[in-house]
């Protein structure tokens, strides 16, 4: 009866062994936990890790997006044709139309860089559909990624960290990056000849990763697309020589005359094609089903403009459509978690945050 | 009181281990996944935001048994400063098992983002979106999962202190059986 209330308990001797394994149980269960964290394991790859490194190579920007951080905002909408209900019962694939928010940006975590420091352009959209589902999408204006998984991707961006001293990458450690990642020979090979366009309305914009569709049946149909434009490249970029910000002002004057179009081209993989590997091309061959026509018809700066406060995450999807085995997407994901955060934080001026107001001493 | 009352009631015990499982999942799923650049991250988020939303609504139901079922009360001979903390941490736990997924609910709607529980399967918007809700939220759903953490370590020291140590049926009080001598009339 060691429940009766008149009974006082003095502890007995002899209960070191209850101790320790009381003790052991806490300790054992807090070790599991900091291991799970990554707190025992610095040298995993985390979403933090690789946003640091993107800071580490282009600085901190308070506010901005660790990536892609120079851009603007857009907004228009799409109008499905119905073709690609077929292979996915994404509502934003009936017929009818569906606002869009987007942004369009150049790589590279400095917010201040000159247009044409980069040759690649990316375009960001958030589909807002009616059942309340959205289908957010980050594309770049290559038909390659350099790599197919995060490990090579953080590489990447440590060989190409500048160096103290010159204020560039280290040619050494990049050379030996791509001797070490062969699965860059497609991008290298679209890098060499691309040049960096006066227009953001003149490219294509390729999802890089593949996604897999749903049908009504529920078959699953491995696909990636592309939004192919409606406008025509026809100025040389040399006119646009001294000045670092042309493409925001060619997207106002463009959208001043009239609204922008591209078309959607969803691909669809046949079966082997490689839905796992973001640097490997699908043969050009590939069946492709035009779904209808993005129109952008409004632009404004980032600083205040609807797509500010969008994390632009690939994983973000409505039932219909949903990620593949593509390693890149997950990670995508979760560093572009990290990067919102950091910069939301800073908007909020939250304890512990650069100070946001240090942007204006990086404005030219 | 009369000596059945010593234990939990069923309901009480059954909740109670069901929702220690899966809020011990989740707290290891909560800081995996924002540690994970794998293909782990995105199918432990669509996990964590179910298996939260189950947990609120089994955390609600084990409120209403509580309050329904008055739980035993603790040994008479228990020093006060226990006493204290025994009912202080039990206040807190049951503060962040109903806040934690609230707080979840309303970060992902401060931040615009469709609370999807699956494929097609939304629930409404609780919070307005923008970014320094969605940061103050993002940040307390850490701190309070840090604290549910803590907390729960502690909870699980003190109920083995009391299995092992004083043996007084207060951990018995939760389980399935009693060990003999703890109680007669079993």
């Amino acid at each position: 009866m060691q429940d009766l209330p008149t009974a006082p308990h003095a502890p007995p001797p002899g209960r070191i062994g209850a101790w320790l394994l009381i003790a052991s149980v806490v300790v054992a269960t807090a070790g599991a936990f900091a291991y799970v964290g990554g707190w025992l394991t610095p040298h995993r790859l985390t979403p933090e890790r690789l946003v640091n490194q993107l800071q580490d190579n282009a600085g901190t920007f308070a506010g901005f997006r660790r990536n892609h951080a120079k851009g603007v905002c857009v907004s228009g909408w799409f109008d499905s044709n119905g073709a690609a209900q077929a292979y996915s019962v994404a509502q934003v694939f009936k017929p009818g139309r569906t606002p869009v928010e987007g942004r369009f940006a150049i790589p590279g975590g400095n917010p201040y860089a000159a247009d044409s420091s980069v040759p690649i352009r990316s375009m960001a959209l958030r589909f807002a559909l009616a059942n309340g589902q959205q289908w957010r999408t980050g594309m770049n204006s290559m038909p390659v990624f350099a790599v197919g998984t995060p490990e090579a991707f953080f590489a990447q961006l440590q060989a190409t960290q500048p160096t103290a001293a010159t204020g560039k990458p280290d040619p050494v450690k990049v050379a030996a990056f791509f001797a070490a990642h062969p699965e860059t020979g497609p991008f290298r090979a679209w890098v060499r000849t691309a040049k960096p366009s006066a227009s953001y309305a003149t490219e294509s914009y390729w999802s890089l990763n593949a996604f897999v569709l749903t049908d009504v049946q529920g078959k699953r149909h491995a696909v990636r697309w592309r939004m192919v434009p409606g406008a025509v490249a026809t100025e040389d970029v040399a006119q646009r020589a001294g000045d670092a910000d042309y493409l925001a002002a060619d997207l106002t004057r463009r959208l001043a005359q009239g609204p922008q179009r591209w078309e959607l081209q969803i691909t669809l993989a046949n079966p082997g094609d490689p839905t796992n590997d973001a640097s490997k091309a699908w043969p050009d061959d590939r069946r492709t089903i035009d779904a209808g026509t993005l129109v952008l018809d409004r632009t404004e700066p980032q600083d205040n403009g609807g797509c500010r406060d969008i994390n632009f995450d690939p994983l973000v999807l409505p039932d219909g459509i949903a990620g593949s085995d593509d390693p890149l997407l997950a990670a995508r994901s979760a560093a572009y978690a990290n990067s919102y955060l950091r910069r939301t934080s800073e908007e909020a001026h939250l304890p512990g945050t650069p100070d946001a107001r240090r942007r204006t001493e990086h404005q030219p | 009181m009369t000596p059945l009352s010593k234990m939990f009631v069923p309901a009480a015990r059954v909740l109670h281990w069901l929702l220690a499982a899966m809020i011990l999942t989740m707290l290891f799923v909560g800081i995996g996944m924002v540690a994970s650049v794998s293909a782990r991250h995105d199918w432990l988020v669509n996990f964590h935001k179910p298996l939260g939303i189950a947990i609120l609504l089994l955390v609600i139901v084990r409120v209403v048994v509580r309050w329904r079922n008055p739980p035993p009360a603790l040994p008479a001979d228990l020093p006060a400063l226990q006493k204290l903390a025994a009912h202080a941490s039990h206040w807190l736990l049951y503060f962040l098992m109903l806040a934690l997924p609230l707080v979840g609910w309303a970060m992902l709607s401060a931040g615009g983002y469709p609370v999807m529980l699956s494929a097609s399967l939304r629930l409404p918007s609780i919070f307005p979106v923008g970014p320094v809700g969605f940061a103050v939220l993002r940040h307390l759903h850490t701190w309070l999962a840090l604290l549910l953490f803590v907390t729960f370590l502690a909870h699980l020291a003190a109920a083995l202190y009391h299995g092992l140590i004083r043996r007084d049926g207060v951990l018995s009080s939760m389980t399935w059986r009693r060990r003999a001598g703890d109680l007669t009339d079993e």
